[in-house]
């Protein structure tokens, strides 16, 4: 059985669009930004970055003094490899795979459909949150540099340079970049922290011990291990092939997962 | 106004909607109603852009979803009250919808006052809140933006009966205002209270659709009863019955197959005093379990 | 049915075997679970036949141990994830309600639970070691000669090690009951850890001596040399005892007494 009701659309239905503007972008971006911290978890994830950077380095400030070693300013620095490096990631990934388990995307896209704008100033907010961590890290070397010289008596040593601190940020931004686009091919928490993890600890051990059992793969492993490849970043020693490195296996692990990730987000049906 | 043309999805072998066409006028409730897997929600997924279909298409006002530039000022979108981040405070949820839609903070106060959620309840976690509270947000957040047009799933679920009064009452005067209304349920008698348009569907199919009146005109052959109670129910029955009306027994009273006024007209004539006297109610849910009883689980 | 009180006598309570066999099922029956389980085995598969590869062309010598060796490096992160997952799923899926409603015991279902980690980390070891038997039957094949060493005493310290590492997991997930926190704090405890006790050994007299007492992974070199020295023992129950029974405890405490939404 089928009944009609035989309506009639009348005459001015339409939705008048005209006077509406566009969501602009920075809204996105602060929208995105207050997700960061609006929620306990992604508060004290935060905030426990910013403590163990502080940690760390109050440690080794402790232990040197204690010891009477010799440090500069770069050592406090790469001390951040146990704090910011690997958090920064996991901030990346759960930026993007939160939306998807607590099923918050469902409201995201519908508020905003234009997809690409909303990943877009998510991976926007990763970037400035990698660029802070740098300052604060900066700013708690600087101080536990002063307070070094200024316990021990020894001379400050101040070895930094602006080619240097780009690098420092660069490589931070670059670890953030790296979790974000694993999120984005996985879309689920668990398994892009695995995948990160597994990335950065255990890959580079089976690289080494492929490139030590296998001459021609000894040739190929600096053009596919990106983090091999970020190592003279550290130090701002990146010479030309060290770029073409850096650009081909950064290619392989940040570009390729990002790219699959963005079309998988862009069709998916959001649940 | 929503208008829906020939929308299909298919997943894999399975259809959950097929080939659906309707249409939601301004200044009307339209009720969307179908048994628990008809396809309702996946319909309203695809009217928002969140599913994309596999043939036909869904314009509101004219525009495709996706080309409404920040649609939380036109239309209005309740799915699922429970796909926020339980951590978030209900307040918070609100904030991040005013903040993406560029509206000030006073319009997230006026929603929770206009909702009834306290400042108290606000300020609590998600997870810590009741389907009904859950509920109640989700309807502030769809009326954050001052929309024109309303896209509700089963707004009604788990509100408390004044909860369900307070929803209807307000759908009614948003409609009156010349607001579009489009909202589902499973439930008959609160789409019936509420609706001015229905659109039955199940199985993905549309089965019916028009106001309470017109689907029961064409439903046609269902004959009219009524609820009888007398204080001599053999008395009247017997009446009845000379009459050559249907009569049975049904609790305390009587199931009569006539209009209300049929009987009472007999019990004056008969003398029989009556204590109750009603149209049995049965008939559009006797019409909906017909029309879906092809996709019914129970046998009806 | 008139009576008053609900008449138990009848009823057994639930079998613990009952809730373990519906614990291993809750383990494959979603996607993620299964995808988990088949990555493992795919992941043991992989790494010996890599293994087997490289070693034939390059011509390596290679035992049975060997092989069993390479799979157990990459199982000893996946065990953990999995140990994971087994618990913080009940909270991530909201579960917990409705296991809970059906066995108030709580201890029980945790048990059963670590069991269940026990039980699929046997059968990754069970896995590892037939694969790594054929990889080593067809090294000897192709090379000619084969070297089956691979003791009855590497093969338990290989079972227990990887038991350890799984129940590494479960401890941080009771403890935290987030499924990225806990797998961060695991990769944490896994890989920075170890190298700041050594930087920290190094630099700091005392905490040389101190870090066998607390260095939990390090200790465990003692099950695969079967140290017949007591102190080495000492300090595998030491540091166990805090990075296994502390979490482990407290989690546990955490679990039953929260209320589970």
């Amino acid at each position: 059985m089928s009944i009609s009701s035989g309506a009639t659309p009348a005459l001015g239905h339409s939705l008048d669009i005209s006077s509406t503007q566009p969501t602009p972008f920075l809204r996105l971006v602060r929208t995105e930004l207050r997700k960061t911290w609006d929620t306990r978890a992604g508060f004290w994830l935060l905030l426990s970055t910013a403590i163990l950077t502080g940690l760390v380095m109050v440690i080794q400030l402790w232990v040197v003094l204690v010891q009477d070693l010799e440090v500069s300013y770069n050592d406090f620095l790469t001390s951040t490899n146990f704090s910011i490096a690997l958090l920064l990631p996991v901030i990346g990934i759960l930026l993007l795979t939160s939306e998807w388990s607590q099923r918050t995307a469902m409201v995201t896209f519908s508020l905003e459909p234009r997809r690409p704008l909303v990943i877009a100033a998510k991976l926007v907010v990763g970037i400035a949150l990698a660029v802070a961590a740098v300052v604060i890290a900066l700013v708690l070397a600087t101080v536990c540099n002063l307070l070094y010289g200024a316990m021990s008596g020894s001379e400050v040593e101040w070895d930094l340079s602006v080619l240097q601190t780009l690098s420092f940020v660069l490589l931070q931004v670059i670890g953030m970049l790296t979790g974000f686009a694993f999120a984005a091919l996985l879309l689920s928490s668990p398994a892009a922290i695995v995948l990160y993890m597994v990335y950065s600890f255990v890959l580079p051990s089976i690289f080494g011990i492929g490139a030590a059992l296998i001459g021609w793969f000894e040739d190929l492993q600096p053009w596919i291990d990106f983090n091999d490849a970020q190592t003279p970043l550290i130090d701002a020693t990146m010479t030309g092939e060290d770029w073409a490195q850096f650009a081909v296996s950064g290619f392989i692990w940040l570009v390729i997962p990002l790219a699959i990730g963005l079309w998988r987000v862009l069709r998916a049906e959001v649940k | 106004m929503i208008t829906v043309e020939g929308l299909t999805r298919k997943y894999g072998s399975f259809t959950a909607v097929d080939n659906v066409s309707f249409v939601c006028q301004p200044g009307r409730v339209t009720g969307f109603l179908g048994p628990n897997g008809a396809g309702k929600t996946t319909t309203m997924r695809v009217m928002v852009g969140l599913t994309p279909p596999t043939a036909g298409r869904v314009t509101i006002g004219g525009h495709l979803y996706s080309d409404i530039p920040n649609p939380g000022r036109h239309v209005g979108v309740l799915l699922d009250a429970s796909a926020q981040h339980a951590g978030r405070t209900g307040r918070e949820i609100l904030e991040l919808g005013a903040r993406t839609m560029g509206l000030p903070s006073s319009r997230v106060d006026e929603m929770l006052e206009l909702v009834s959620l306290t400042p108290v309840e606000a300020k609590r976690r998600l997870r810590n809140y009741s389907l009904g509270m859950k509920q109640r947000l989700g309807i502030a957040h769809a009326l954050l933006g001052d929309p024109s047009v309303l896209i509700l799933d089963e707004p009604a679920n788990g509100l408390d009966p004044a909860g369900i009064r307070w929803m209807r009452g307000l759908l009614k005067g948003y409609a009156e205002r010349g607001g579009t209304v489009l909202l589902s349920s499973h439930l008959l008698h609160e789409v019936e209270q509420i609706a001015d348009e229905m659109i039955l569907i199940g199985n993905g199919r549309i089965v019916a659709q028009g106001d309470k009146k017109s689907l029961l005109a064409n439903a046609g052959d269902s004959v009219a009863a009524s609820f009888v109670t007398a204080l001599d129910n053999e008395r009247l029955a017997q009446a009845l019955q000379a009459k050559g009306i249907t009569v049975a027994k049904a609790g305390e009273g009587l199931r009569v197959e006539a209009e209300t006024v049929e009987v009472g007209r007999t019990a004056l004539e008969s003398g029989a005093v009556l204590t109750d006297l009603r149209s049995a109610e049965g008939r559009l849910e006797d019409l909906f379990l017909e029309l879906t009883a092809e996709t019914q689980r129970e046998a009806v | 049915m008139t009576a008053m009180t609900l008449d138990l006598s009848g009823t057994e309570p639930t079998p613990f075997g009952r809730l373990l066999r519906v614990e291993l099922r809750k383990s494959y029956d979603t996607r993620a679970g299964r995808w988990l389980l088949i990555s493992i085995g795919l992941l043991v598969l992989a790494a010996e036949t890599i293994a087997l590869a490289v070693t034939t062309v390059q011509d390596e010598a290679m035992q049975f141990g060997d092989f069993v060796g390479t799979a157990a490096f990459l199982t000893s992160f996946l065990l953990p994830v999995l140990g994971i997952m087994v618990l913080t799923t009940e909270w991530t899926q909201r579960t917990a309600m409705v296991t809970f409603a059906l066995e108030p015991r709580r201890p029980l279902v945790i048990a059963a639970k670590a069991m269940v980690g026990v039980v699929l980390t046997l059968a990754t070891v069970v896995v590892s070691t037939v694969i790594g038997a054929v990889c080593n039957a067809l090294y000897g094949a192709i090379e000619g000669h084969v070297d089956w060493t691979f003791g009855w005493s590497d093969f338990a310290a290989f079972t227990i090690t990887q038991v350890l590492a799984m129940l590494g997991g479960f401890a941080l997930a009771a403890l935290l009951l987030n499924t990225p926190a806990a797998i961060v704090v695991f990769f944490v405890y896994k890989w920075v850890l170890p190298g700041l006790f050594e930087v920290g050994a190094q630099l700091i007299g005392w905490f040389g001596d101190l870090r066998p007492w607390i260095d939990f992974q390090m200790a465990q070199n003692a099950i695969w040399d079967w140290s017949h020295s007591a102190g080495d023992w000492g300090e595998l129950v030491v540091s166990g005892f805090l990075w296994l029974g502390v979490p482990l405890v407290w989690g546990i405490w955490r679990v039953l007494r929260a209320e589970v939404k």
